[in-house]
């Protein structure tokens, strides 16, 4: 085989392998450190370097074979020098041309010789320069032919384009990390402002303060335990912070009212879950269904609850897990009319409801998260929290609710079989 | 005679001479493998090394690279490289690119490891 027909084969396999490599966007050090070695497996050049040049003019050495690791990294480079990268033809970029009027390389000639660089040929990218790769001579030692220029040329461009590549991929990734960050910081916003409402619906009602906050807090934990994601967790505990939303609109001597409201004002005070929609719809919020969840957590499984008297499947998921929520709170908490109910009372208020009040699923996965924390299987303790001191003293609290639990699950497993 | 396996390339030492088995597609993994291993016979005392390209069908660009730097490395360590066994394809490349011209070619291992005792190392070319 001729020689050169040789010689055009090898090449040719190198630009294949380089442009696969520049185009693997992986580790940048490797990606150049491996194209470097390509150029000088190409030509059989002893050494090598690859320099980037920043746009106040510093260079930075990226790659190195056969020379001292951080050469260049103390060059700089002017617009004018730059200009004459851009405009010089493959002599001026050879440093045994003494002829060249290239003032970069004459500043830095004796370095370089003393590396035993020969060439140093510009990276131009978009008619930028992006930096240069230095190059040691052949080992053969012969001279540069004009293939060998033009062959160079090629590979550095492409090495080039890899390098620019990286760099836009990278400017990308700090842009989408930092569009990120905004988003965090605008739902943090978003959710410092819902609180902010759930604290002004609670002052209206002297008797139930930090209600809502508790609602939101107790949808979470249940939402978490059925398995929801992250997202849809935090959406849970929107909505369950803005549950009563609509009671801003609710006369404040209902709300306040210290015994049991007569059938006029229970028909205004029902106006709010129907109020809270109206509130809460043209609010774009970052989760979904919150003004439904707002709308339907007063409904229950047998079609008697407000204000549509949905039934169980018509009524979201989400809204019977505020509901539960909802009443779980007003059980365990003072209300003008009664103290909080016992713990004993609560469970069984819990199992005579499940099925025609609430979710059976529901129910089953709040037992699940306050029985883990009674056991000491999960480390926060928040349900237990919000409940206070000595609420859930005593042995009879895990009994009764493993007991619950059971109860459900074998009725679950019963309905299922029967289905 | 010591016979030992780092990263998997195979090498052993005859006195202060050692040889490594390039594999069969020499090529950047298998390049920086071959690469380690010289190195470290180098630091452990050898004073010269056998590349064996017997069982090597291909070498590419980064593999020509990697040779020429471990050229570069025995040189600096005063140490004498020698390719053995290699093929015919091969051997028009490394002669194409001018390789011939610092390392003596052996028909195999057992020639390199004599032709070591009356070899005298190339010098680089001049280059400037």
């Amino acid at each position: 085989m001729e020689i050169t027909t040789q010689k055009l084969i090898h090449a040719f396999g190198s630009l294949a392998d380089l442009g696969q490599e520049v185009a693997d966007t992986g580790d940048f050090s490797e990606m150049v450190r491996t194209s470097l070695h390509l150029l000088l497996g190409t030509l059989a050049l002893r050494r090598g370097g690859v320099v980037e040049c920043a746009i106040d003019g510093s260079l930075d050495c990226v790659a190195t074979w056969g020379l001292e690791e951080r050469l260049g990294a103390e060059f700089s480079i002017s617009e004018l020098e730059k200009t004459a990268f851009l405009n010089g033809g493959p002599l001026a970029f050879s440093l045994e041309n003494r002829a060249s009027t290239n003032e970069f390389l004459d500043r830095y000639r004796a370095i370089l010789k003393d590396q035993s660089i020969q060439l140093v040929m510009p990276m131009v990218v978009r008619g930028d320069l992006s930096g240069f790769v230095m190059l040691g001579g052949k080992a053969s030692g012969e001279d540069f032919s004009v293939e060998d220029f033009e062959t160079i040329r090629a590979m550095v461009r492409h090495i080039g384009v890899g390098i620019h590549t990286h760099r836009l991929l990278e400017k990308l990734a700090r842009r989408a990390e930092e569009n990120r960050r905004l988003y965090e910081e605008l739902r943090a916003i978003y959710r410092d402002t819902v609180k902010a409402f759930a604290a002004a619906i609670d002052i209206k009602d002297k008797y139930t303060q930090g209600h809502s906050e508790r609602v939101g807090r107790y949808s979470e934990i249940i939402a978490r335990e059925m398995g929801w994601s992250e997202e849809e967790v935090e959406g849970i505990q929107i909505a369950g912070y803005l549950h009563d939303i609509g009671k801003l609109v609710v006369d404040r001597d209902i709300i306040n009212a210290p015994y049991h409201i007569n059938a006029k004002q229970s028909s205004e005070l029902n106006r709010h879950p129907n109020a809270g929609y109206e509130i809460l719809s043209p609010i774009n919020h970052p989760y979904a269904d919150i003004p439904l969840m707002a709308k339907y957590h007063h409904e229950r499984l047998d079609g008697r609850g407000y204000p549509d008297g949905l039934t169980d499947e018509q009524i979201p998921l989400g809204a019977k897990i505020v509901s539960l929520a909802d009443s779980f709170d007003a059980m365990t908490t003072d209300r003008p009319y009664r103290r909080r109910r016992s713990f004993e009372d609560v469970v069984m208020d819990l199992r005579q409801n499940t099925g025609t009040q609430f979710d059976r699923n529901v129910v089953v996965a709040f037992a699940r998260a306050l029985l883990k924390e009674v056991n000491g299987e999960s480390k926060e303790r928040r349900i237990v929290k919000m409940l206070g001191k000595g609420y859930l003293d005593g042995e009879q609290v895990v009994t009764l609710l493993t007991d619950l639990i059971a109860e459900l699950e074998v009725v679950k497993e019963s309905q299922a079989a029967s289905s | 005679m010591e016979i030992s396996s780092s990263s998997a390339v195979r090498s052993h030492c005859v006195g202060t001479t050692a040889v490594v088995y390039a594999s069969d597609y020499l090529n950047k993994l298998t390049g920086e493998k071959i690469e380690r291993e010289c190195r470290r016979q180098l630091d452990s005392g050898c004073r010269a090394l056998v590349i064996d390209f017997s069982d090597t069908q291909l070498v590419n660009s980064i593999g020509i690279s990697i040779l020429l730097g471990i050229i570069d490395i025995a040189e600096k360590n005063a140490a004498r490289v020698v390719f053995s066994d290699v093929n015919s394809q091969t051997v028009e490349l490394f002669e194409m690119l001018g390789l011939t011209r610092h390392v003596v070619l052996a028909r195999n291992e057992e020639e390199a490891l004599s032709s070591l005792s009356s070899f005298v190392p190339p010098t680089w070319p001049t280059l400037h």
